[in-house]
């Protein structure tokens, strides 16, 4: 069968060769991406999920049921022999244990059982401090850095004339945002945690995450605050507002979106890095949670744990056995899944607030 | 020379229909509210208007026609002192008087100016919130709480625009969803809620269609019984139709200015008798 032959019929040529080929190569890199982050997040969660799943257990009063991976304090774990049967506990539990059976035994007048106990630490209990230093963390330094970093995306588009100060500032936002993350955290610890002797504390983490993330958030609000049709701010001088009237009523709110847009990929930043705050905020183990404080005051200068520090910890900081391995993985899914919570949350107010204001 | 748009190019000659110019009643003199005296305007280094002079009369509409670039909008933006806001742009010398105060004087507040110098912009530019908020939007920042006030300005100011019968049922859905003609209105609503002396219009309906025009035009009939209005326009039948006084701007100078009526029919400068019979422009 002969195709008919007309001007715009299809011939080989190299050029479509070549088109195929590029095509094919593009699509593949696509899919190596792809696979790379299914392979990730599904090695995490497959391996980090039994963790957090196993680890229900019945209290007998409410809520009934408890996640002690999820809801506990990390412990150490003791495996023990105890008549015969090989036992596995966490520390409070294994005291309890061991005080109950030493009373039993002098009760029944038997000798004093013998507990020799190998212990893993961290390998038992849960990572609830870790998760609440990690939302502290977050939601203090993204108040921090959106109020600073809107604050001077407003001046520095909206009132800033073009001048040579000026683009010196924009260039140095731009350097800003090239800075490792180890380097703000040594800042973090000079300025903050030695120089201001804030300590090892929340406040210190929240400024040195902050000023991480701020040139991010000023670049993307200052986009945002551009997208603004620049009628909206006309109409509204032309109608007697003030400059900062205007700004409020019909320019912010309608650049919103856009900055929570940008704070969602600051959120996922401020909640992964552990370099900034391993000098400035994270402690290895906290047995107190934060607000657990004798005065309101003491609850901005104290230490917390976090997630991406624990997890540090854990995964190098001890030794490594086959106990262990279930506290990485749980902690890296847990994580996981509290930033999607956290970003989720943003992306639904975003939403929200794109429905609201739409022009 | 270019070609500014197409509807400059359409009559041939000296407008072989004449226009229908404004009722005669209209002509006949009124005090001149707007003073320019010899106003050297610059965008930095740029001159953008040469010395104008230029004397416009309370309650009548005043056209500014001329090419793209003649400085026809710079002028109107100076008014009330929009030009402000883009840097580098400056007054050089001479003044505009309104009411006999020099609006670039020290002690001119230029949000002061703008509540009584209102302004319609090219571009209809509703904000994107409901129609009785858009109306209100000036009387908000002015902190007028009252539900009532507020209420009947709505409505004056909606009747004011010829807008009120056809969204008074829907007076708190988005102005966005208002056709491009009825956004225009709208905005004319808005500006007169705040009750200006003067309106400045540039372009209005240069992105309406036919009839979304004539009822601008209409309006800006309606309109001068109580304000002073100042179009700028690309049509030079729309200067005819709806103006009392037309000035010709080119390159940044006033070439003449008088009567819509002399203008059209009897211009005394070549160069408006050029552009007025679309020779040029």
């Amino acid at each position: 069968m002969t195709a008919p032959s007309h001007f715009y019929t299809s011939r080989h040529s190299f050029q479509r060769r070549t088109e195929g080929t590029i095509v094919w190569a593009f699509r593949l890199a696509t899919y190596v991406i792809l696979l790379c982050g299914v392979f990730v997040i599904g090695n995490i969660c497959l391996k980090g999920l039994p963790t957090v799943t196993g680890s229900f257990r019945s209290l007998k009063q409410f809520p009934y049921v408890t996640n002690t991976f999820l809801f506990e304090a990390p412990e150490s774990l003791y495996i023990f022999k105890h008549e015969g049967v090989k036992r596995e506990m966490g520390d409070t539990e294994y005291r309890a244990f061991r005080e109950a059976e030493t009373a039993r035994a002098t009760a029944e007048g038997r000798p004093v059982p013998e507990f020799k106990a190998q212990s893993y630490v961290y390998a038992a209990g849960g990572i609830w401090p870790c998760i609440v230093g990690t939302v502290l963390l977050v939601v203090g330094a993204m108040t921090i850095a959106l109020l600073l970093g809107v604050a001077s995306a407003i001046f520095l588009s909206e009132y800033a004339r073009d001048s040579a100060f000026v683009r010196f500032i924009r260039l140095a936002i731009l350097n800003l945002a090239g800075v490792p993350s180890i380097v703000f955290g040594l800042f973090g610890f000079a300025m903050f945690v030695l120089y201001f002797d804030w300590n090892v504390s929340l406040m210190s983490g929240w400024f040195t995450l902050a000023f991480m993330v701020l040139p991010v958030v000023i670049t993307a609000s200052e986009e945002a605050l551009k997208a603004v049709p620049k009628g909206f701010r006309e109409g509204s001088l032309a109608l007697g507002a003030t400059k900062w009237q205007t700004i409020r009523k019909n320019v912010l709110p309608f650049a919103l979106p856009g900055i929570l847009t940008s704070s969602i990929l600051g959120i996922a930043r401020v909640a992964g890095e552990t370099a900034p705050i391993m000098f400035t905020a994270a402690y290895v183990v906290r047995d107190k949670l934060p607000w657990e404080v004798a005065k309101f005051g003491d609850f901005f200068f104290q230490g917390v744990m976090a997630l991406p520090y624990h997890i540090y910890v854990v995964s190098s900081k001890i030794p490594q056995n086959a106990y262990t391995q279930r506290v990485q993985y749980g902690t890296a899914f847990v994580f996981l899944g509290l930033v999607a919570l956290i970003a989720g949350s943003s992306i639904l107010l975003r939403n929200k607030l794109r429905g609201r204001y739409q022009w | 020379m270019e070609n500014s748009s197409p509807t400059s190019a359409a009559p041939s000659r000296t407008l072989a229909t004449p226009p229908r110019v404004a009722r005669k009643d209209d002509t006949v003199p009124s005090p001149t509210l707007i003073d320019v005296k010899g106003l050297d305007f610059y965008y930095g280094a740029k001159q953008a208007l040469f010395d104008i002079n230029i004397a416009i009369p309370d309650r009548r509409v005043t056209a500014f026609i001329g090419p793209s670039g003649c400085g026809k909008s710079t002028l109107l933006r100076c008014l009330n002192r929009m030009n402000d806001l883009i840097d580098g742009t400056a007054v050089k010398r001479g003044e505009i008087k309104i009411r006999d105060i020099d609006i670039y004087g020290p002690a001119v507040d230029p949000i002061e100016l703008r509540k009584r110098v209102g302004m319609v912009f090219q571009k209809s530019n509703p904000f994107p919130k409901s129609i009785y908020e858009n109306i209100i939007y000036g009387l908000r920042i002015q902190g007028v709480k009252s539900k009532t006030k507020l209420d009947e300005v709505v409505e004056k100011s909606l009747r004011g625009a010829a807008l009120w019968d056809e969204v008074k049922d829907r007076l708190h859905e988005s102005g966005l969803g208002l056709s491009g003609g009825q956004q225009q209105r709208l905005c004319i609503a808005r500006t007169i809620a705040v009750e200006p002396e003067v309106i400045l219009m540039d372009e209005p309906c240069s992105a309406l269609d036919p009839i979304a025009t004539a009822k601008v035009e209409e309006l800006i009939h309606e309109l001068k019984k109580q304000f002073t209005i100042i179009i700028v326009t690309h049509s030079m039948q729309q200067a005819a139709r709806c103006s009392d006084r037309t000035a010709f701007f080119y390159m940044g100078k006033l070439i003449e200015f008088d009567e819509t009526h002399n203008i059209f029919m009897n211009p005394k400068n070549a160069q408006t008798e050029a552009y007025v019979s679309g020779r040029f422009g």
